[in-house]
Parts: C-alpha cells; sequence; structure tokens
C-alpha cells in the first residue's frame, strides 16, 4: 500500500477506537497491529518517525487489553495509538529533537503528557520526525532527513511537528502530539489536511517538552476531527506541580460544545489573517465565514493591525529565548561530545558539529537580540509589542467572540523552495504567530482545497481559556467542509 | 530612541562566540546575510516608540507559584552517568578547565 | 600633598540557605553525600525539565532580609548566561532588576555600620575536582563534576562599598555570619562552603573618588578574607605610588603564598544576556507572610550584646570584648538566667567568655541554676578562681550539678584569712633574697610568692587574697 493510497482511507477517529476497545469490540493490540503495519507500509516514503517503539507499544496495549478484560476502565483514549513528536521526553525511548547533538539521548523521565496519555490508556507508537529543535516550517531542518507530504511527496508536510501531522494525515495513527510554538502545530496541520489546536498558554503541562522557548511553547494534538481534539484535550490538560507556568483550572471541556451550532455566535473575519494570503486560500476562509453565517452567525470584518508586528517579535522572542535553552548541549553531561584539549573548545566543536544551521541561525539571532547594546531595542521592544499584540487582541474580543483567518499563508510548498530563504520560511508561520504571543488557544480545521488540490486550513483563534466557544466554531467549520465535499456528516465529528 | 545600526560580520563573529559556535569564512559571510535581513525586518520593532508600555515576559498573570520544601526520590546515579559522554569515579569528566567561572 | 590612602571595600556574600530541598527541585539539600546522587532532570538541567519555587527558600530569604533592615519587594527572576561545566543549564537562575530585598544595613560591634545595597535569591552550581598534578585549576589535566550542589539555593548578600580596612571586611563577614545563623537561614559552616565572601577591593587618597577595584573570589574563612583585604590593598598601593595603574579584573587568592594572583587567563568577553526567567512567574509575598517571616527571626546578636552589656551596667573594653564573644558563642542566655538566679554579672560573664568555648555544645546544655551558684561561690571567696574552673568544668560535663559538692569532693575547702597570713609568713623567712627584691620594687617577684603559695597550699589559695596579703606586708 502505498503511502498515497494510506492517506486516502478513511482511517477510524481516536473517539471511535477507543469506543470500540471499551466495548471489547476491538482490542488495543490488534489497533497497535493496525497502525504499525500502516507504518511499516507507508513511512518508508513518508518518513514520518524517526523511532517506532514497538515493544513499549506493545507493553501499552497489553495493559489496556487486560484492564479491558478485568472490568476495569481503560480511559477515554483506550488503545489509541498516538504519535509523538520528538521533543517529548519519552523514559527509555531515544528523544533527539531531530538534532544530532541528542543523538543516542534516553530521557529517564516521561513527559506529564506522556504520562497523562498513557494513563487515559494510549498507546504510544513512536517518535516523529520535526525540524530540528522545533525550529522550522517545514520539517526540512531536521539532521534525518525530511517528512514528505503524504498526499504529494514532492511537497512539505509544514513544521516544524510535520512528521506527527504526516503520521496522522497518511492514517499511520489517529492522534499526533506536537508543540507550537509560532504554528507549529497548527501550520503542518493546516498543509497536512488535518486538525491541529494549540492550547491557551498553561492549559497543557510543558514539563517533559524539550524547550525551543519557554514563553511560546505549548504542546496540542493533531487528530482527523475537532472532536477528536477535543477529547485529547482533555486528557493532556490540566495543572501539573512540575510546571510553574502551568494554569491552576483547566479550560471546560469542550466537547458538549460541538453539537451546539453557531447561531447567534459573533465571529470576526480577521483581516490581517486573510490579506496577504495567496488568493485561494482567502477564498476558502472566506467560505468558510460565509458557511458560518448561513448557520446563524453573525460576522463581521475585524482589523487587529498589531498583528503585523507579530513575525518581527517573535523573531526576536523566540530565539533569545532558544539561545538560552540551547546552551545546555554542550557536551558535558548527555549527548554529543566531539573532544578537543580544553572545555570551551570541546564546547564549541560539539556544538558547531551536533546544530545545523537554521538551530545555529536562530542561537545567533536571540543571542544577539539580548547582547549588550541591544536588549532594549530588540528584545525589549519586542516584549512590549507583546503587550500591544494582548490589548489589540481585547479591543477585538470586546465585539466579536472567536477570530477566523487563514491558518497559513499557502498550501503545502515544494520540498526546498525556501530552506535557503530563512525570511521565506518565516513567512509560513505570520498567522499563527499573534496566539502564540498573546498566549490565545487556536485550531486549524482542514476546509477545502487549493488551486493544487492540497489542503487548506481554517484557523479559529479566542481569547484565552476560551477553547468551549473555540471547539463550538470548529465544529461548524468542519460541518461545513463535509457538506462542501458532498458527503453525509462530518466524519466521527459528534458522533 | 534611535534604531541600532544594522547588523554586520564582526557583530555574528562575536555572537557565534558568545554561543560557542565555530563559524567558517564561508559561513561567516553566509549567516551575516541571512541574520541581517532578519534583523532588517525587525526593525519595524526596533523603530515603535513603545516607552510607556509594560513588557509582557509572561502572556498569563500568574503569580507565587511555590513548591512545598519536602524531598522527593533522586535518579539513579548509574542512570545518569549511563547517558555522559565521559565519567570518572562517579563524577562527569570534561577535559582541562580554562580560566575560573566568572 | 595628597592625603594618607584608604582602603575602600565592599563584599559580596553568598549564603547557603538551610532548607531540605534545593531551589527548584525536591533533591535534599545536603553537604557531604556521594557525587551525582542528590540529582534530577531539573538539577541536571535535563532537556525538558523545569524549575519550580521552593517556598521555604522564600520564607528563609524573607527573614534574612527583615534581619538586615531591607525593604522586602516583588521580585522576578533572570537567567545570567554563561558557559561553566559545573552549570547544568549553562545558565544561572538568579534575580536580577527586582531583588527580593532591596537597602538596608548591618550595623557592626564596633559601632560602625555597613549598608546593604540588596540580598536576592539564586541557585547554585555544582563541585568541580581538578585532577592532575597540583590540584590547581591551572594545572589540571582534567577535571571532574559533581552537581550535588547544583540548585542548593542562595542569598548573595551584596554590601556598599562601605567597608575601610580588613578589619572591619572581617568584623563584617563575622557579625553577618552570626546574624544569618540567627535567622535561621545559615548554618554558618565557612569550612564547608555555606557562607563563601568575594571581596571587592579598592584603595584612594583620603576623600578621593573611589578607584579602580579587584574582585577577589571565594574567601572561606574570616582569616583569609582579612589577609587578603589587606595584601590586596598593599598590592594597589604600591602599584600606584610605582606611577601604575590598578587593572579592573578578578583575582584569586593564593593562602599559602599569602597573596592574590590574577585569574585572566585569556580575552573572554562577558556578555551574560540577562533576561526574564521564562520559566519561573512573578514572586510577590503579602503582607501577612512577610510579616510571618520577619517575626520568626530570632534575636539578633546586635539586640543580643546590648542585653548582656546592659547587665553589667558600662561595661570596659575588656568586657565589651566578652560580651561579643559569648553571643558569637551562643552562651549569652546562659549568663542572662545565671544573673537573673542571683550570679553577679561581670564574673558571669568573664567566666562564659573565657572557660566554656572548649566544649561548647554541653556548654550550651549547661544548667543555668548550677552555673550561678558556682559563680555565687567564687565570688564569696568560697573559691578561688583556679578551683572554680576546676568544678566548672566538671559542672559542664555533667550538664549540671551541686557545685558545692563538686568542690568538697575535690577537697576544695577554702582557706582562712589567718592561716593564709601564715603561709605567706613562712614562705618570706624561708626566702628572704627575693623578700628583699620585692620590697625593692621589683613586682614580678609577686608571681614567684604567690606559685609558691599555690604550691604550699595545693592550689586552694586564692590569688587576689595572697597579692593582697604581699602588698600589705610591704608597705
Ligand atoms: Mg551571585
Ligand atoms: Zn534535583
Amino acid at each position: 500500500m502505498s503511502a498515497a493510497a494510506a492517506a486516502g482511507a478513511a482511517a477510524p477517529s481516536a473517539a471511535a477506537i477507543a469506543a470500540a476497545v471499551r466495548s471489547g469490540e476491538r482490542t488495543a493490540g490488534g489497533v497497535l497491529d493496525a497502525s504499525l503495519a500502516a507504518i511499516a507500509a507507508g513511512d518508508g516514503e513518508v518518513h514520518a518517525f524517526l523511532h517506532v517503539a514497538s515493544d513499549a507499544a506493545r507493553a501499552d496495549a497489553e495493559a489496556v487489553d487486560a484492564a479491558v478484560t478485568a472490568g476495569r476502565d481503560p480511559g477515554p483514549l483506550a488503545g489509541v495509538p498516538v504519535a509523538l513528536k520528538d521533543n517529548l521526553c519519552t523514559r527509555g525511548v531515544p528523544t533527539t529533537c531531530a538534532s544530532k547533538i541528542l543523538d543516542g539521548w534516553v530521557p529517564p523521565y516521561d513527559a506529564t503528557v506522556v504520562e497523562r496519555l498513557r494513563a487515559a490508556g494510549a498507546v504510544v507508537v513512536g517518535k516523529t520526525n520535526m525540524d530540528e529543535f522545533a525550529m522550522g516550517s517545514s520539517t526540512e531542518n531536521s539532521a534525518v532527513g525530511p517528512t514528505r507530504h503524504p498526499k504529494d511527496r514532492t511537497r512539505v508536510p509544514g513544521g516544524s511537528s510535520g512528521g506527527s501531522a504526516a503520521a496522522v494525515a497518511a492514517g499511520f495513527v489517529p492522534v499526533g502530539l506536537g508543540s507550537d510554538t509560532g504554528g507549529s502545530v497548527r501550520q503542518p496541520a493546516a498543509l497536512c489536511g488535518t486538525v491541529g489546536l494549540k492550547p491557551t498558554y498553561g492549559v497543557v503541562s510543558r514539563y517533559g517538552l524539550v524547550a525551543f522557548a519557554s514563553s511560546l511553547d505549548q504542546i496540542g494534538p493533531m487528530t482527523t476531527t475537532v472532536a477528536d481534539a477535543a477529547l485529547v484535550l482533555e486528557v493532556i490538560a490540566g495543572h501539573d506541580r512540575r510546571d510553574s507556568t502551568s494554569l491552576a483550572e483547566p479550560p471546560p471541556p469542550a466537547g458538549r460544545s460541538l453539537d451546539r451550532g453557531v447561531e447567534g455566535l459573533r465571529i470576526g473575519l480577521c483581516r490581517e489573517l486573510v490579506d496577504g494570503t495567496a488568493p485561494d486560500v482567502a477564498a476558502r476562509v472566506r467560505e468558510a465565514v460565509e458557511a458560518l453565517a448561513a448557520a446563524g452567525a453573525t460576522v463581521e470584518e475585524v482589523s487587529v493591525p498589531e498583528m503585523r508586528y507579530g513575525l518581527s517579535a517573535y523573531y526576536l522572542i523566540a530565539p533569545a529565548e532558544a539561545s538560552s535553552n540551547l546552551a545546555r548541549y554542550d557536551g558535558v553531561r548527555y549527548g554529543l561530545r566531539v573532544d578537543a584539549p580544553d572545555v570551551a573548545s570541546m564546547n564549541t566543536a560539539t556544538r558547531t558539529a551536533g546544530f545545523g544551521p537554521e538551530v545555529k541561525r536562530r542561537i545567533m539571532l536571540g543571542t544577539y537580540a539580548l547582547s549588550a547594546g541591544y536588549y532594549d531595542a530588540y528584545y525589549g521592544k519586542a516584549q512590549r509589542v507583546r503587550t500591544l499584540m494582548i490589548e489589540a487582541f481585547a479591543r477585538a474580543y470586546a465585539t466579536v467572540d472567536v477570530l477566523v483567518g487563514a491558518t497559513a499563508p499557502t498550501t503545502a510548498f515544494p520540498l526546498g523552495e525556501r530552506v535557503d530563504d530563512p525570511m521565506a520560511m518565516y513567512m509560513s508561520d505570520v498567522c499563527t504567530i499573534p496566539s502564540n504571543l498573546a498566549g490565545h488557544p487556536a485550531i486549524s480545521v482542514p476546509f477545502g482545497s487549493g488551486a493544487d488540490g492540497l489542503p487548506v486550513g481554517v484557523q479559529v483563534l479566542a481569547p484565552a481559556l476560551g477553547e468551549e466557544r473555540m471547539f463550538q466554531v470548529a465544529a461548524a467549520v468542519e460541518r461545513a467542509a463535509a457538506e462542501r465535499r458532498g458527503t453525509a456528516g462530518a466524519g466521527e465529528a459528534g458522533a | 530612541m534611535t534604531t541600532p545600526a544594522a547588523l554586520g560580520r564582526d557583530d555574528v563573529a562575536h555572537v557565534a562566540a558568545l554561543a560557542r559556535l565555530a563559524l567558517t569564512d564561508e559561513e561567516l559571510d553566509r549567516f551575516t546575510g541571512q541574520l541581517a535581513r532578519v534583523i532588517e525586518h525587525a526593525r519595524d520593532v526596533a523603530a515603535l516608540d513603545v516607552a510607556d508600555v509594560v513588557p509582557t515576559a509572561h502572556a498569563l498573570p500568574i503569580r507565587n507559584v511555590l513548591r512545598p520544601d519536602e524531598p522527593e526520590p533522586c535518579l539513579d546515579r548509574d542512570t545518569v552517568l549511563a547517558q555522559a559522554p565521559e565519567v570518572e569515579d562517579g563524577r562527569f569528566k570534561v577535559p582541562r578547565i580554562v580560566g575560573e567561572a566568572p | 600633598m595628597s592625603g594618607e590612602w584608604e582602603t575602600v571595600v565592599g563584599l559580596e556574600v553568598h549564603c547557603e540557605l538551610r532548607t531540605r530541598t534545593k531551589l527548584f527541585c525536591a533533591c535534599p539539600n545536603v553537604f557531604g553525600e556521594e557525587p551525582n546522587t542528590n540529582v534530577c532532570p531539573v538539577c541536571l538541567g535535563l532537556p525538558g525539565s523545569l524549575p519550580v519555587l521552593n517556598e521555604e527558600a522564600v520564607e528563609l530569604a524573607m527573614r534574612i532580609g527583615a534581619a538586615l533592615h531591607a525593604e522586602v519587594r516583588p521580585s522576578s527572576f533572570y537567567r545570567k548566561n554563561y558557559f561553566y561545566p559545573d552549570m547544568p543549564k549553562d545558565y544561572q537562575i538568579s534575580q536580577y532588576d527586582e531583588p527580593i530585598n532591596v537597602g538596608g544595613h548591618l550595623d557592626l560591634p564596633d559601632g560602625s555600620r555597613v549598608g546593604i545595597v540588596r540580598a536576592h535569591l539564586e541557585e547554585d552550581t555544582g563541585k568541580t575536582a581538578h585532577l592532575g598534578e597540583t590540584g590547581r585549576i591551572h594545572a589540571a589535566d582534567y577535571s571532574l563534576v559533581d552537581y550535588n550542589r547544583s540548585g542548593v539555593p542562595l542569598v548573595e548578600i551584596v554590601s556598599e562599598p562601605d567597608i575601610r580596612s580588613a578589619a572591619q571586611a572581617r568584623a563584617y563577614a563575622a557579625e553577618l555570619r552570626a546574624v544569618l545563623v540567627a535567622t535561621g537561614a545559615s548554618d554558618g559552616k565557612m569550612e564547608e562552603g555555606s557562607m563563601r565572601v568575594d571581596a571587592n577591593v579598592s584603595v584612594r587618597r583620603a576623600g578621593a573618588e573611589l578607584g579602580t577595584r579587584c574582585e577577589i573570589k571565594n574567601l572561606n574563612s574570616l582569616r583569609s578574607l582579612a589577609r587578603a583585604v589587606e595584601h590586596e590593598a598593599a598590592r594597589q598601593v604600591a602599584l600606584l605610588e610605582a606611577g601604575g595603574v590598578v587593572v579592573q579584573e578578578t583575582r584569586h587568592w593564593d593562602e599559602q603564598a599569602g597573596r592574590t594572583i590574577s585569574m585572566r587567563s585569556k580575552e573572554e568577553a562577558f556578555d551574560y544576556r540577562y533576561f526574564p526567567e521564562p520559566d519561573l512567574v512573578p514572586l510577590a509575598p503579602d503582607e501577612a507572610w512577610r510579616q510571618r517571616a520577619a517575626a520568626a527571626v530570632g534575636r539578633l546578636p546586635a539586640e543580643r550584646r546590648r542585653g548582656l552589656a546592659g547587665l553589667v551596667g558600662e561595661p570596659t573594653p575588656a568586657q565589651v570584648d566578652q560580651v561579643q564573644a559569648v553571643v558569637d558563642l551562643g552562651l549569652d542566655e546562659l549568663v542572662v538566667a545565671a544573673v537573673s538566679a542571683g550570679a553577679p554579672a561581670t564574673l558571669a560573664l568573664a567566666r562564659a567568655a573565657n572557660e566554656l568555648a572548649a566544649d561548647l555544645e554541653a556548654a550550651l546544655a549547661l544548667d543555668p541554676g548550677s552555673f550561678a551558684a558556682l559563680v555565687v561561690l567564687e565570688a564569696r571567696g568560697e573559691l578561688t578562681a583556679t578551683q572554680s574552673k576546676a568544678v566548672l568544668a566538671e559542672l559542664v560535663a555533667a550538664g549540671g550539678g551541686d557545685p558545692v559538692s563538686i568542690a568538697a569532693a575535690r577537697g576544695f575547702e577554702s582557706l582562712s584569712d589567718e592561716f593564709l597570713r601564715d603561709v605567706v609568713g613562712q614562705l618570706i623567712e624561708a626566702n628572704p633574697g627575693e623578700w628583699g627584691r620585692f620590697c625593692e620594687g621589683e613586682d614580678k617577684l609577686a608571681g614567684f610568692f604567690t606559685g609558691q603559695v599555690m604550691k604550699a597550699t595545693g592550689g586552694k589559695a586564692d590569688g587576689k587574697a595572697v597579692a593582697a596579703e604581699l602588698r600589705r606586708r610591704r608597705n
């Protein structure tokens, strides 16, 4: 079976799998077998996985099946195969961030999200490819080679969580976890045609997520349905005493809002998230908003002009934090070491050999933004712009409940097209960055395709902890997309 | 505030040294060009008059997150040292240190 | 003509806090364990780990602030970025622009006051051992790193450059240590590195602007501190008088050689790139907590010294020293209790200052009633000083007891005045030459006669009474 064929298969949703495993209709072991078989058949070409943890997955699945047999509750994700971005720490399973510098590193602990997934009955199938240390928008910055778009192998899957997005889009697993610092869950989700969620900052614990830019990083699910994204969020959300930035209370569960419709909701079509996007992408966004209006929502066009500073602010703040977060890869305690006669030369030799060019670019950029004489002009300014952004969002949300726009300016672009032009690559994140800077939730929902036949994602943005409203609208977009395809119902959503 | 000068080759060499990265001459040229373009783009932000705006370090207003002073189990030393490039006598071994900590 | 040279010193003291766990993780904060056994993902800086602030460390930092009369403020943490192998994240989490304690002062026993700039929270680094022929860093072949100390909570106390001599620097550090112990924040064990001092030293002509300073790192005893300041100031004066200039730099104190050595090995620019620590949130203790912390501060040494000195009225310079010694030893409560049980303050103070340091732990457990009874016996002349000290040693060893029965058991019955006069008379007759010279003014022979009396009485005579009898006979 080819990857393209796999991508076309209508894989069952996480909710459907969990229901079947809980009822005894299917076993977790059987579900895992199917997933491993799909990976074995298709991943040679897609290259979504860096590491398939068959043994650990088998143990997870057996535990679920044993619970079902014993009449214990196996959890809301019983038997659901999950792929983890390789920046999520897994005890005893290599975690490399697709970097040479962490080659061979085996964490002695599990990330909080991994613990929570397992406790909910999920089966961790393996670790997925990514841009090195989550720095990139195409998964081409992986030290072990790019992931290819499941529907067109000459194209990128987006990034940096391109491996997880491709694994879901290819039908290998119903759920992938990614991390979103400037759009790294939503942008690849849009490009691959899956749902991708970035929760409110602080809703999901970052403990065990290898840091890129700590004040922006947030873990989020990639799924085939909006309902699955809500289901996975419920499992992984919630306070964690090991993360000081973790919020005391998770947002209210979203599942019940999915079928509610959008009648009476005020939808803002965000001008900055449409202007400047490719015409076919802009057309899909407008169609999605029209569909919401047809479903009873009030629609108005809203401008958040401060969004135009988002890209600049982001490419100062994120590299600055990254330059510090990545200092620890020095060849002393774990990972790569390149020998040299003294410790400083050893640090330099190790880091020079271990990091790829994009990581070096961002480390240098961030070092520059923080260095003496430039802090106030760059990092300091960017932090103040962040305040302006939050205030601007607050003004917009005084008149509308959610904002809608494009997730990415274009559909999936050809491999190699932007690798030598960092600025062009950075522009891929222009629509997703504002939510990271503000700490707000946003979700990308597949809605039709572009002129090239590749998926387009529509983004729904909400204020902090506004996940319930956001899901309510996202589900409506999903229903509209299904109607547009002329199929009956929106997959498993709301089932 | 005036915006700072454009980023040049010397700046890149300086930050590379601070970040413990070695660059060839060719890399230095290439990175200078690429980073200068990013910094050029960031001039829109650098040029803003935002002196009256409070900087945001944390998007959400959380305060006073504290942990009780209660010990928990540590990692097993063998597990920790197994990940190290070089070990001696229960400790991490590193080449000669030139200069003391600042 | 310029004025005299003046030494100007500011001190940075790093104090390890006596918490059960580290500053940002739940690893035990203990000294002297096997290397790399008190470590976890957080204090090893493993990818994905995150810091969470220890409540007790904040409490202790606020107590230190209260003891130093500082203002306790809302604060936040920053990252100080630099590469060093004992620092697992290659940045130190420290308070920078917004420290928890701002301003304040410390009053020294001599009455001088040293201003405090700030006292902030930060994490300690691991420990590096340098292996090679000398065990010194510059000659080492390689180094070994132990991260047990990594993440131990520190409060760094920065003084104003108000200190004007090596002796004052030493007095400041000693007083600060006593204050830190009194707050419960520190065990004060400099030999275990619980308190480490960096000295910023410069010299100037009196009244001139501040000179260029050098920083001397990691002075681990009061003696090293005083010597290092003394030598560094002398080095700078000699340099300036020879027409040279002082270069601002960090210098290392070589205890054996008794001099400071430049540590600049190669030109490395330090640019710490401080920025707000995004993994931690701001700290803003409420008024109630701040008050609780201030109330938990024990009585401070200055206050205890005042209380003790008050018992003797107008203390002589020797008594000022005794007061300080007794407070430093923590024996002031014993003295106060003995005095309220009827002991004369002067004698109780003297005995506590001079006789109880040898076995301090036992002395701290001594029953004040027994101590008071002994001091009363001595004051009444029923025991000589020598006898009293012997009985005291026994009381300390036993934790208390009846000094009268101990004295009796040792045969320390007091000598009658008449008997003493007889003994002195017999000794004068037996030593006419010495007596003649004593009468002609050779005062030191009083010691000879006192010794003879002690020998004759088995040490039971009162030295003072002997001296008085000798003077009476000479006149
Ligand atoms: Mg310090
Ligand atoms: Zn620890």
